[in-house]
């Protein structure tokens, strides 16, 4: 489920990449690699868990499922706050400083 | 156990990398820009660097081994106090060197396969502006 929910999360990212024009002021580039990244190192370790554990691995006890489900929107909600502080700290509109320098 | 340090150790790596290669290029650009300026500056805008390209493996590497140390710490086999590994604690280093070894290595090699991929694609879009404008200019 960690694998299918970061999945998931890159084709989105990926796709409002593909079709916002500001995608280099909204930093979104970064977004979507580090779901992909993931994606791939996670599909590495589903590959080597199948290598083990064979047909087993796609018939996951309801409480593993829940606890994969629970992390996978954990990890996208921790991926969103990387993105976040990046792009806030790059501040593309100058938002933050003229709110530091004015006082506002 | 901790195969996420296997990919994250290739993302300092490829940092280090990307730093020395950004130096170069800027320092190319300055030469260049004072010798013939219009002609430096339109090479540079049709292609995208390599520090560029560098960069979409460090965002992938750093991001992924990020999230996978998250995992990791969700598991409880990370932890934030010495020695950082719980399998080091209970007697399991070789398991996590073999984990590291077999997994982690795998890990990196995929994400810098699948960037390979990606910079071979981005040199053949590259290549065909290229030789559009090339077209283009021939025909004015």
């Amino acid at each position: 489920m960690t694998l299918l929910i970061t999945i998931f999360a890159a084709i989105v990212s990926t796709l409002v990449w593909y079709v916002r024009d500001d995608r280099r002021e909204l930093n979104l580039g970064l977004l979507c690699l580090m779901f992909w990244g993931a994606s791939i190192m996670w599909l590495t370790d589903a590959i080597f868990e199948y290598a083990e554990l064979g047909a087993q691995y796609f018939t996951p006890a309801a409480s593993d499922m829940l606890n994969d489900s629970y992390l996978g929107i954990s990890v996208v909600a921790l991926g969103l706050m990387i993105w976040l502080v990046s792009f806030l700290y790059k501040d593309p509109k100058g938002v933050i400083r003229k709110a530091l320098t004015t006082g506002r | 156990m901790a195969c996420f340090v296997a990919p994250a150790t290739e993302a300092v790596i490829t940092t280090v990398v990307n730093a020395v290669i950004k130096h170069k290029e800027s320092k190319r650009i300055q030469t260049e820009g004072t010798e013939h300026a219009a002609e430096a500056i339109e090479a540079h805008k049709s292609k995208i660097s390599f520090s560029t390209k560098l960069g979409w493996l460090n965002k992938m590497l750093w991001g992924g081994s990020a999230l996978l140390a998250f995992e990791h710490a969700w598991h409880g086999e990370v932890v934030p106090y010495f020695p950082f590994f719980t399998a080091v604690t209970n007697g399991e280093v070789s398991e996590m060197l073999a984990e590291m070894s077999s997994v982690g290595v795998t890990m990196a090699l995929l994400v810098t396969a699948v960037w390979g991929g990606m910079v071979a694609v981005s040199g053949i879009i590259e290549k065909r502006n290229d030789k559009a404008e090339d077209t283009v200019s021939e025909g004015v």
